[in-house]
This record gives C-alpha cells, structure tokens and sequence, in this order.
C-alpha cells in the first residue's frame, strides 16, 4: 500500500468557541465540521463547489467548505448554520425563511441562509439584483428562489440584520 | 365557508429545525461500529459478466464484499414486476448497473478498493434509441422491447381526417431530465437476528422499500421495518431508486454484521439513478375551417431505459394527458414504453404528462398557424366544458372554466396587447434581440389513474394521547413540498384545534399504516381526506361517549382525551380509502373517469432571444391556475414557484448527454438547472373551485406546473424567432442551428 498523508492538528475558531482537530490537510473542512466536530447543520450537494450547500463563512466571507482544505482552517474564524441562532432566538434571516417560505425541503438552507446574511452584511438594504446575484452561487430545487427573495426582504424590513 | 386554519399560511411545521441546521437527514446520522458502503458498477451498456477481478494493493481482506450470490431471497428490486436485478449477477443490460458491493470503516480506502474492482464483461449489442428499440435491432426485453403499450379510441379518426378542411401533422421530442434534489441519495441499513433489516433513508415511499426487502431477504413483513429521514427533495427521484440503495446496504449489513451507510456522491446519483422519460410524440390533428377540433391521432413512445420500474404507469399518465383540455369527437392515443440499455427512466414530477402536453401544446400553436386563427381563438373553440367528454370517455363533473383563467392569465401577463407589439418590432429586423410571449392550457389529474387508487386502498391512522396532542399517522412523506404542515391544518381545521396540538408520526413501516406513496399529487387530496375524515372519527368517539360537548376549547378537547384513555384506553380512529362509486374505470377499454379530480391551468411566458447568441432570457412568467381550495397559500405557491423553474430547466438549460447510453455529463457544473439570476418573476395566482371529496375542497398541485412552463417557453420562443420548435431542451447550441435557416 503507498504510503498515506500524515494528520495535522489544526485550531481555529468555530461559532466563537475555540477549536481543534486532527485532519489530513487536504481532508475537506466539510468533512471535518461534519464528522470531527458534529456540525451536519453544513451539508453536501455536489462536493464541487457548484451548489451552495456546504456554504459556511470563514473570516468573514463566504465559501463552499467542500472546497477548502482543512490545513487552511488554521487559525480561522469559522461560523455555521449552528452559530447564526444566539440563545433559543433565530437570526431575522432564520424567522423570515421561516414565515415566509424560504425553506422547503431545507438541504439547500443552512447555506442558503448564510449566503443570505453575508449578502446583509454587506448590502444591508440590497435591491433586487444584489439579492439574485448574491444568492446565484446556492442552488435551491424546490423554491425556484421567489419565496427565499421573499424571506431575505422580510428580514430587511424587520431592521434588524445584524450581521 | 368560514375557515379557521385552511386558507392560512401557517408557517412549516418542521421549519425551525431545516433553519437552524437541527434537522437530520441519512448523511447526518452515524451509528456505533458503522461501516461505509460503495456500489461497483457496470462499465458497458450491456454484455455477459466473465470475471471479476480484486486487484490493487488493498487489504481485501478486510473488506465485506457482496455479489448477487450473497442475496438471501430473490434477487430482483420487486417494483410492478421482478424484471429488475439488485445486483447483476450474468449478464448487465445498462452502464453503470450494480454488480459488487463493498464495505470498510474507513472511506477513503473504500473509494480506493472501489477503483481496484476490474469487471470483465463480453460486450453484446446495445440499443440507445426509441427508434431502434421498435425497430427491434437488438431484442433486450421480453419478446418485442415494449414494457406497455395502450390504445384509446373514440368514434372515428381516419373518416374525420378524410374530409377535414386542415389536418396538421408534427413530431415533437423531449430529453432525460434529472431530478437533482439537493440532497443526493442514501441509506443506513441495520440487520440482526434478533431485529431483523431495518433500513434509514431518504426516501418518498417507506412502503414501496418495505416489499422490495421483504422479497430480497425472502421474510415476512414484521421483520422488515423501513424509517424516512428527512428527506432533501425528491421530485420523483426517490420514489423507486431508494430500494435500490436500501437493499445494497441492508445486504452489506448482513454480511459484515454492522450498520452500513451508502451515500452517493453527485456524480453517481446522476449517472445511475432514474431520470425523466424521453419522449417521442408524433401528432395529426384534423380541423374544421373554423379551427374546430374533429380528429386527434396521437402516437407516444417513452423510452424506458433497461427495466421495467414504473414505465408503464408514466405511460399510462402520458397517455391520458396527451389530448390536453379539449373536447374532440374523434380521439385515438396509441402509445408504448419501450426498453432501451439505459439505466432505467423513472419517477419525475408530471409522470409522463409534461412530455405528452409539451407536444400538444406546442402542436395546437401550428395547428392555429395552419388555420389561420390566433392559437388562443383556437383553444377557446375547443376547451372542454361542464358536461363534455374527455379523449379517455371521462365526463367532466367539475365546474371548469378554461376560457375564465385564460382571460385572466391574459390580462396579468399583457398577453394581447404584448403579442402584437413584439411582433412588430420583431418585424423590424434590426434588433438584435427579439421578444416573444407564448401560452399553453392544460390540465393535471390529481391521485392514481383510474382504478388505481381503489387497489391502493390506503389508510390512515390517528391518536390522540392524554394530553390532547393528537397524532397524525400516515406514510404520507415530507420532503419539503409541505406534508406535515398541511396535514396538520386539515386535521386542525375538522377538529377544531390549533395546529400545534397536532404531531406528525415519522413515518415509519413498524408504526404507520400504508397511506400509499407520496407521488402523483396525492397527498393533500386523496390522504388528506383520510387524515380529515380520521379526525372527524376521533372526534365522534368524544362526543359519543359523552367527553366532549358542542363549543369545545382546545383545553375541552385535552381534558375529554384525558378522561376518555383514563377510562377507555388508547383514543385512535382509522380510515381506509373508500373509491367513489360513481367513479367508473374500465382497465381493458382504457377508459372512464381516469381521475377524481383536476387541476386546470393557462400559464404564460415572456421571453427574448439573442439573436447573436441564441440564448434565451424568460423575462415574465404568469401561473394561472384552479386548483380547488387552497389549504396553505405560500406552501401552494411555493410548489407551483418551484415547479416552473424546473419547468424552466426542462425547457432550456437540462440537457443530459449520453454516450452510449451513459450520462456523461453527470455534474452539477455542466448540467445546468436554473440558478437565481436565471428566472424571471414567476407569479402564481389561483382560482379556487372547492372539490366536494377533497379536504375542505382542496385538489392535487403537486406536478401540475411541470406540464404546462416548456410547452409556453417554446411557443414564446417560436412567436419571437419564427423557428418552429420540436425538441426540448432548447439549448442555445440547438437553437443556433434552428436560427440559421431562419436567418439564410
């Protein structure tokens, strides 16, 4: 048998809570948040950086964490789907999907909503442009995405898109 | 009538654990000791297995492997017939069949082994096209390629077509489209002597898994108990290919003795998992002076791809859907599913109508163009009326109006005014880009064809436990397109409740009863009724006993339910489908009343086309639809939003290639479906005609938007450029070489 890549041990910071893990360093860092962390809220839908799915952000922008290799973590402040409710009490982005038909099936939605609040923290007041093109890189199959530009407004027009 | 929770966009009940990450779907579980599981499959379409070699540098010893030898019971993916082998043990009939299955803790080395498996195969001779396949080149299923074929005849086409004033005659094509839920396929299998196989996954039918194990494993059903995870979408995509899945990992899990979790990558779910149909439609229509429909000839052939599965019942779909809305003295549908070496086409949202409806609709625009009458003066002489017969002998009983939601589909899209305009100044010949606008009218019958619901017989069970929380419990499946929340507002509205007193069971086959499958745009109208009339049944045993008084509160209701299993035991009702008796089907004549009820629509669409590029840009596009009551208004719309923009796929982006019948391009980034800057605003309005036998009035929505988005693109596409469309999907590639003539 060849000989196998050797783990390295990488700390970051996920969701504001210091982390470590050991990893391959080209083990993607959706496996790892996955499988070494338990964080599934990231999920997989085509493990090619095409579909948004495993969207997550990494000091500040977003990336699909199917692409990153784990090496490159090191150091990093990491946010998931799990870090985005405080306490018991969603995110605006989180309630409007909710109230306003943004999720469906759901694979799609932790990235989805994630792409959305970077897109928030970026253009807080976005027009309808900024939101079909700052949601064009996560495919969702159930919504055709009226409903998630709807959920994104409702969030803006609650005021209170923190980032 | 005044409703309480019916009508109200109450927010989806298992919204909050899909935002917050917290709900688990098959990839999300692990169990202790679990094994990874991978598929190594055919490399040819179709040839005799020599040999099969474990080859590398890969300690195989510590793999479990798994060949059609280690199948304990039958082996076959027990589906309508048994024709389909869980794994091919002599001869493959498609690429990527399976043929040797693997296990190992570590999935890394598994992917590794996987590549090691060499598969020696004596090729013999494929076919790949509906074409070949009927003229028998290769005989590759039973005596003749057909899976199924049907004939439907009303009074007298061929004397009709002699003295017509027109009689316009066209094929039409449509392409493999892939579901391409986000959530690609999977299954966790457990199996023990003392538990027997129970299987985890993403699926749209518990019970259709259920007999596939049942007759693998050679075991009675108690021993056979199938879970749904949450499930990531499934368009159809999940309703046959999960047993599949299922049976491999149950038969690795027997082996090796642990838990085993088979996920597919992408790429694997799209070359080896079911697709839609392609089609082939040939039409001849005879026409008055007046446009007035006096004959449709009609001849639909799907391609079925190597087994059978579900092709007979997509044709049976297809073929009763192929005459559209109108009524027409003189019909004949002769139609077939024939076998081709491809993986086996299946379930797709629509089930054969969007293929069969795509050439109609498409059609009836050249038929009006061969009169010389506007296509939508075309359609209002002919629209099926109260009282009138369908191509199939079904009297329509429902109140329908055709002409009334194509006016207003009109009126919301600017039909008239914007069809003249973009004519002339398409006329000018100096822009670059020309606009067009397009309809197409049409209709979905909601439930199983004919007979079929009557042999489903499905039930549905209900308790309500001391609380007063009340159980729903069904096989019906969530899978995003809103089963629990709408369940839950039919039972909430009958009882009197609030929705959040009333739990939706997982469905689960060692718990649910068998509500049948959650396909064919079923769920809200045929199992939904049975979730309303179960309630009513729990009710009844209240008041009865005297627990429960006229003008009840929800705290009433509690407390009768506390002091009814106090005194009684468990309160449960269970209800058991029960087929109109004024809904007659005759399976030999293939004709009557096909189905219980239907959605009617006129959708419109908006396009421009480059003229440089080809590339076309929907710009608007209005959903007119009556679909009975609407239970839930943003759940609804969401279905017919989603719909269309797999419609919107369908037409112009989803295009499999294949190569010897092989999807080659089996990713997400060069098959394309619609992204958020590729859609226009799709804007949905329904009109609401209550259905006397649905819950609070409500009919089937599910499918419907899949029939009618391509066939408006492609007329839109037509009235812009003039090129007369016959195939989807239009690719700008493809309608470059439809412009050069146009253009020369």
């Amino acid at each position: 048998m060849p000989e196998r890549a050797r783990k390295i041990r990488v700390s970051c910071v996920v969701n504001g809570e210091a982390a470590s893990f050991e990893a391959y360093p080209m083990a993607r860092l959706l496996d790892v948040l996955r499988e070494e962390l338990k964080l599934t809220g990231t999920k997989e839908g085509c493990g090619e950086g095409e579909c948004g799915a495993c969207s997550i952000e990494m000091d500040g922008a977003l990336v699909n964490s199917c692409l990153v290799p784990a090496l490159q973590a090191q150091g990093a402040k990491i946010r998931t789907i799990e870090g985005l409710a405080i306490g018991g009490s969603l995110h605006a982005v989180q309630q409007a999907f909710i109230s306003h038909g943004g999720a469906q099936c759901g694979i799609c939605t932790p990235g989805m909503i994630l792409a959305a609040v970077n897109l928030l923290a970026r253009y807080p007041q976005p027009e309808g442009t900024q939101i079909r093109e700052g949601l064009s890189g996560n495919l969702c199959r159930c919504t055709g995405y009226m409903k998630i530009f709807e959920s994104v407004l409702a969030a803006v027009r609650q005021g209170e898109t923190r980032a | 009538m005044e409703t309480r929770v019916i009508g109200k966009s109450v927010a989806r009940k298992e919204g909050r654990e899909k935002v917050t990450g917290r709900a688990r779907y098959v990839d999300d579980l692990s169990f202790p000791g679990m094994l990874h599981g991978v598929t190594v499959r055919s490399p040819a379409a179709r040839g005799r297995i020599r040999a099969i070699h474990f080859e590398g540098e890969i300690p195989w010893h510590e793999f479990t492997i798994v060949t059609a030898r280690d199948i304990p019971g039958k082996n076959c993916i027990a589906l309508l017939i048994e024709d389909q082998p869980c794994l091919a043990a002599e001869f493959v009939n498609h690429s990527e069949e399976a043929i040797v299955l693997l296990a190992h803790h570590d999935k890394y080395l598994l992917e590794e082994a996987r590549r090691a498996v060499r598969i020696e195969i004596e090729p013999l001779p494929a076919i790949f096209s509906i074409e070949d396949s009927l003229a028998r080149k290769e005989i590759i299923w039973g005596q003749d390629n057909i899976f199924k074929s049907f004939h439907v005849e009303k009074g007298d086409v061929d004397g009709a077509c002699t003295g017509a004033a027109f009689v316009v005659e066209g094929t039409y094509e449509t392409g493999a489209q892939e579901q391409l839920y986000i959530e690609p396929q999977g299954m966790i299998a457990q199996v023990s002597e003392a538990e027997g196989v129970t299987v985890w996954g993403s699926l749209q039918c518990p019970h259709y898994v259920h007999k596939a194990l049942m007759i693998l494993f050679g075991l009675p059903r108690e021993r056979i108990r199938v879970v749904q995870t949450e499930t990531g979408g499934g368009f159809g995509g999940k309703e046959e290919y999960p047993s599949m899945i299922a049976a491999h990992a149950a038969l690795l899990a027997r082996k090796s003795g642990q838990p085993v979790k088979i996920i597919y990558d992408r790429a694997e779910d799209m070359v080896a998992t079911t697709k839609r149909h392609p089609s082939r439609t040939r039409h001849r229509t005879a026409v008055d002076l007046d446009g007035k429909l006096l004959a449709m000839d009609i001849d639909f052939t799907v391609d079925g791809g190597a087994y059978e599965t579900l092709s007979p019942v997509v044709l049976s779909r297809g073929t009763i859907h192929a005459a559209g809305p109108y009524a027409c003295p003189n019909v004949r549908i002769r139609s077939r599913a024939v076998a081709t070496n491809a993986p086996p086409h299946g379930a797709f949202r629509g089930f054969g109508a969007p293929q069969s409806v795509f050439a109609l609709e498409r059609h009836l625009d050249r038929v009006a163009e061969a009169v010389g009458i506007a296509p939508d003066e075309l359609r209002r002489r002919n629209f099926i009326r109260e009282g009138q017969m369908l191509a199939v002998g079904q009297v329509v009983k429902e109140k329908v109006d055709m002409n009334g939601l194509m006016r207003r589909a009109f009126e919301l899209s600017g039909f008239h005014v914007k069809r003249k305009q973009f004519a002339a100044e398409n006329a000018d010949g100096r822009g670059a880009v020309k606009k067009g606008i397009g309809f197409a009218s049409f209709l979905h019958g909601a439930g199983f064809t004919g007979s079929g619901e009557e042999y489903l017989a499905s039930e549905v069970a209900m308790e309500a436990i001391a609380d007063g929380t009340v159980h729903i419990l069904a096989g019906s499946t969530e899978m995003g397109q809103g089963t629990n929340t709408i369940f839950a507002q039919i039972a909430a509205e009958a009882m009197r409740l609030d929705c959040e007193q009333i739990k939706i069971v997982q469905p689960d086959t060692a718990y649910v009863p068998n509500s049948g499958p959650t396909v064919a745009s079923r769920t809200a109208m045929i199992v939904g009724k049975l979730v309303e009339t179960a309630g009513l049944g729990l009710l009844k045993l209240l008041t009865d006993g005297g627990f429960l008084q006229p003008g009840y509160t929800a705290a009433d209701f509690s407390r009768a339910c506390g002091e009814y299993v106090a005194k009684h035991g468990p309160l449960k009702s269970f209800v058991k489908y029960e087929h109109p008796r004024d809904l007659h089907w005759d399976d030999q004549k293939y004709s009557g009343d096909a189905y219980g009820a239907y959605a009617w629509a006129v959708y419109v669409a908006e396009v421009s086309v480059d003229m440089r590029t080809a590339e076309v840009l929907v710009n608007d596009f209005v959903a007119v639809q009556e679909v009975g009551k609407v239970i839930n208004p943003v759940l609804a719309a969401g279905q017919i939003e989603g719909g269309v923009a797999q419609g919107i796929g369908f037409a112009l982006y989803e295009n499999v290639v294949w190569q010897e019948g092989r999807m080659v391009n089996a990713q997400m980034t060069n098959y394309v479906m619609p992204t958020s800057v590729d859609l226009p605003a799709i804007r949905v309005y329904f009109e609401e005609v209550p259905y006397g036998r649905g819950p609070a009035g409500a009919k089937g929505i599910g499918e419907l938007p899949l029939d009618g988005t391509a066939p408006a693109i492609a007329n839109a596409i037509a009235h812009a450029t003039g090129v007369d469309v016959r195939r989807i999907p239009i690719t700008a590639e493809s309608l470059l070489e439809m412009l050069e003539p146009v253009h020369a």
